[in-house]
């Protein structure tokens, strides 16, 4: 017999409201911020087109290119998927060698929160020494380096931040450690690898990106880029950077998506 | 010294942990019938959780012997001859009531059919039947701590380890609660080891209230508890119910446990 | 004592573990000729010891040896990231603490904090170092080393503002009513509930920030053709990278040695300011 307050309000119209106060407020700003990129700063702030060209100019740029965009946005979005994948399974596959042994996992941490330290974007002439400017390997493994150390660090740190109640009651069951690890400790680090692979799906978009700009494919989105700046196109750079964008979105949305439907029985979500 | 009537028997058990070098229990000589309810009292630092995860195993004495069942205590734990129930509920928050009282029996390798069996006599047991596909967030303190005991008693053990399990809940729910647990005592016949304090509650539910003394823990004594079975409601109205929590009372004021030092808290390393 | 000894130990033991590691995989793909993942030799995995003795070697005509050029290029890179980390720091911290008063900003602004972080900074690097190139305030410029600095706190104002917003709404509600049963206004509880309840958040974030500050910095740098930082040695490095890989291996150290030494000044900080109980780890 739970002892639950039930709202007056009728169900429905409770729920229209929550959900349009919950929205609105990033709507109006949407809304602001695009009125802005189109005349307040143009006209009124006399930014130059080269730094951000008009938004209607962007939109024009984005339709005309759109075959080339379209074609560079899924190159690169593979080897942004690739990187995730890769450099998701390395990292979580480490955190659980690290798990079972614990002494291992203590001594290398401070390496691990260092060499997250480490500017990636230096590491790719690197890559492209390693598998050739045009292979797209050479991004694919700058997007996973970006991506391993966060979610191995915070995998790992999920592991093993089990309640110590919830492992005296598994003790007190005579569970095997396997048992311990398959039926505690891997259900209660799951948030922590979602929290983890959120970040990591906007680092490895970001990384095939920038990857591009070491050389790459031609028609690749980073390349793209960097082509047109240099030819002085800034629309279609602008245009290219918001495809970009919008695949770092997209990603992380994929994620965000599979985490809802793995994690059911979290409580209220919370947003990020 | 034991004989099949013992279930539990604890002779010159001592405790000090090796961090602060903290004494927790001294010499505790006790034996526990089958079938009986004891609870264990005293003020905060006397050792009594401590002298509860002696007796399941999850924390190793530094001198004297552990029967439950007639064998070590490491061996009964192994045999899961007890169940547990800890002041928090210590539900798994990713699994659903069902699967919640289904851990032990996973865990034995029970197949599916026994346990959803077994599930639903537990569930029955503890007025929980319709919460099965329920979320431990979704339910009360109170429901959270009967979906604990249910667990505990999924898989039948003969031995009921309990720490503080209402201590967390209010008055009414508490006794409410604890008409459940002797209802469910006097059905399943198990041995209950209880840790509370609250002297009524120790008073109310109990055959034997064992008092414990802190600093170092000892047993300064017990209260046999003479209340005709089963308990009620009307139990509490019962003046010898005064009488026996009079005699707690006394025996704890007898040991300063009015005092209002501060002691450490209690370390289960 | 003998703890920090140990610590150290292992350190030093971890690291000669790591470069043997190196060694030994090296030596293994070379007697091999494996070419899986990738061919082994000299241009792609130069040796140790080369890579140490390139930092003794002059790396231009005037004799100056690659470490001391990259000594230099690291404090100049170190000046923006640092400048960087303090301006994204301030606007993460003051933007947090104004969406963490007020929840409607909160809905309104955080789901465009998150996208921001999604824009590849790399790509619009170029154009804000060069834009702000052309801004005059009472007839003053931003140097191009300030410029990069504004590319480096853009890395750093995201990690600060989501930990701030999170760590300032982290306080106890039941603390908050004490406060205001003290009558305390909201600067009140601001200072000393709020604040103080939020740093270890903040702590959090710095960690994040210090590094990513270096990363800002050196991205900053790549485009706009500044020849004094680590960026700019990455890419003449780069270009010569195949006569010479042991100059972009060793810059890559150096640089890696940069962000790892602001990570660890953070982490001194926080030993000093924040005085938080022991994380229990079972």
């Amino acid at each position: 017999m739970s002892t639950v307050v039930v709202d007056e309000r009728p169900a429905h119209l409770t729920r229209l409201t929550k959900s349009v106060r919950s929205w609105l407020p990033a709507a109006v700003v949407f809304a602001t911020g695009l009125v802005s990129w189109q005349w307040l700063l143009p006209d009124v702030a006399g930014i130059e087109s080269f730094l951000l060209p008009r938004f209607s100019d962007v939109m024009d740029a984005l339709w005309t290119e759109r075959d080339a965009l379209r074609t560079g946005a899924w190159i690169t979005f593979k080897e942004a998927l690739g990187g995730l994948l890769l450099g998701s399974v390395a990292g979580i596959a480490g955190a659980l060698a690290l798990a079972r042994w614990r002494p291992l996992g203590s001594a290398l941490m401070p390496y691990f929160i260092a060499a997250n330290a480490v500017p990636v974007i230096a590491f790719a002439p690197v890559t492209n020494a390693w598998f050739g400017t045009l292979s797209p390997w050479s991004k694919i493994v700058i997007a996973a380096v970006l991506c391993f150390f966060p979610v191995l660090v915070n995998t790992l740190r999920g592991l093993t931040s089990v309640h110590p109640s919830s492992i005296e009651l598994m003790h007190s069951y005579a569970a095997s450690e396997r048992a311990t690890f398959w039926k505690l400790r891997i259900p209660t680090s799951m948030p922590f690898v979602f929290t983890a692979l959120k970040v990591a799906a906007v680092l490895a978009m970001i990384g095939a990106v920038v990857g591009d700009f070491f050389g790459g494919s031609t028609e690749a989105l980073g390349v793209a880029i960097q082509s047109s700046v240099a030819l002085s196109r800034y629309e279609v750079a602008w245009a290219a950077i918001l495809v970009a964008s919008l695949l770092g979105i997209v990603l992380y949305s994929g994620v965000a998506l599979l985490e809802r439907f793995l994690i059911r029985w979290l409580p209220a979500a919370r947003d990020d | 010294m034991t004989t099949p009537e013992t279930v539990v028997s604890l002779a010159g058990v001592t405790k000090t942990f090796p961090k602060g070098g903290v004494t927790a229990v001294q010499d505790i000589d006790l034996d526990v019938g089958r079938g009986e309810f004891i609870s264990l009292i005293g003020p905060s630092g006397c050792g009594k959780s401590t002298l509860l995860r002696i007796v399941g195993d999850l924390v190793s004495p530094s001198a004297g012997t552990v029967s439950v069942n007639g064998k070590p205590a490491a061996r009964a734990r192994l045999d899961r001859d007890y169940g547990i129930v800890f002041q928090a509920a210590v539900l798994y928050d990713w699994r659903t009531v069902t699967k919640n009282i289904a851990l032990p029996l996973e865990l034995l390798g029970w197949n599916r059919t026994t346990r959803r069996a077994r599930v639903a006599e537990m569930l029955e047991l503890v007025e929980l039947t319709g919460f099965e596909r329920h979320y431990p967030w979704q339910l009360s303190g109170g429901m959270q701590q009967r979906v604990s005991i249910a667990r505990a008693l999924s898989f039948e053990p003969a031995l009921l380890l309990m720490d503080e399990p209402f201590g967390a809940l209010d008055e009414m729910t508490r006794e409410r609660l604890n008409l459940e647990l002797l209802r469910i005592w006097a059905e399943t016949g198990s041995t209950v080891i209880f840790v509370t304090h609250s002297i009524s509650e120790a008073v109310f539910l109990s055959t034997r209230v064992v008092v414990m003394s802190p600093r170092p823990g000892k047993i300064a004594g017990v209260v046999p508890i003479d209340l005709a079975q089963p308990r009620g409601v009307t139990t509490r109205e019962d003046p010898r119910f005064f009488e026996h929590v009079t005699s707690v009372r006394e025996l704890l004021h007898a040991i300063g446990a009015d005092s209002i030092e501060p002691t450490l808290v209690e370390g289960f390393e | 004592m003998r703890g920090v000894v140990k610590r150290v130990g292992t350190g030093v033991a971890v690291l000669a573990a790591l470069c043997g590691l190196y060694t030994g995989y090296r030596w293994l793909w070379m007697t091999t000729g494996w070419t899986w993942p990738f061919v082994v030799d000299d241009i792609t995995m130069p040796s140790l010891d080369s890579i140490v003795g390139a930092l003794f070697d002059p790396v231009q005509t005037d004799g100056q040896t690659l470490l001391s050029l990259l000594v230099e290029s690291s404090l100049f890179t170190a000046r923006e990231a640092a400048l960087g980390f303090a301006m994204g720091s301030i606007v993460g911290f003051a933007l947090g603490a104004v969406i963490a008063r007020f929840v409607v900003l909160q809905r309104g602004l955080m789901p465009y904090v998150v996208a921001s972080q999604t824009i590849p900074i790399l790509a619009i690097a170029p154009m804000v170092v060069v834009g702000l190139g052309n801004i005059e305030i009472g007839g003053w410029t931003p140097t191009d080393w300030l410029r990069v600095s504004v590319i480096s706190a853009y890395l750093t104002f995201f990690p600060v503002t989501v930990n701030t917003v999170r760590g300032l709404q982290s306080a106890d509600p039941r603390a908050v009513e004490l406060m205001r049963s003290y009558a305390s206004n909201e600067w009140g509880i601001f200072w000393k509930l709020r604040l103080p309840s939020a740093l270890p958040y903040l702590f959090g974030a710095f960690r994040v920030a210090a590094t990513a500050s270096v990363v800002g910095a050196i991205i900053g740098e790549l485009p706009s053709s500044i020849q004094d930082g680590l960026g700019g040695a990455i890419i003449n490095f780069n270009q010569y990278y195949v006569l010479n890989p042991q100059n972009l291996w060793a810059t890559n150290l150096v640089a890696a040695a940069l962000g790892i030494a602001f990570f660890l000044v953070v982490v001194a900080v926080e030993r000093l300011v924040v005085h938080r109980p022991p994380e229990r780890f079972a």
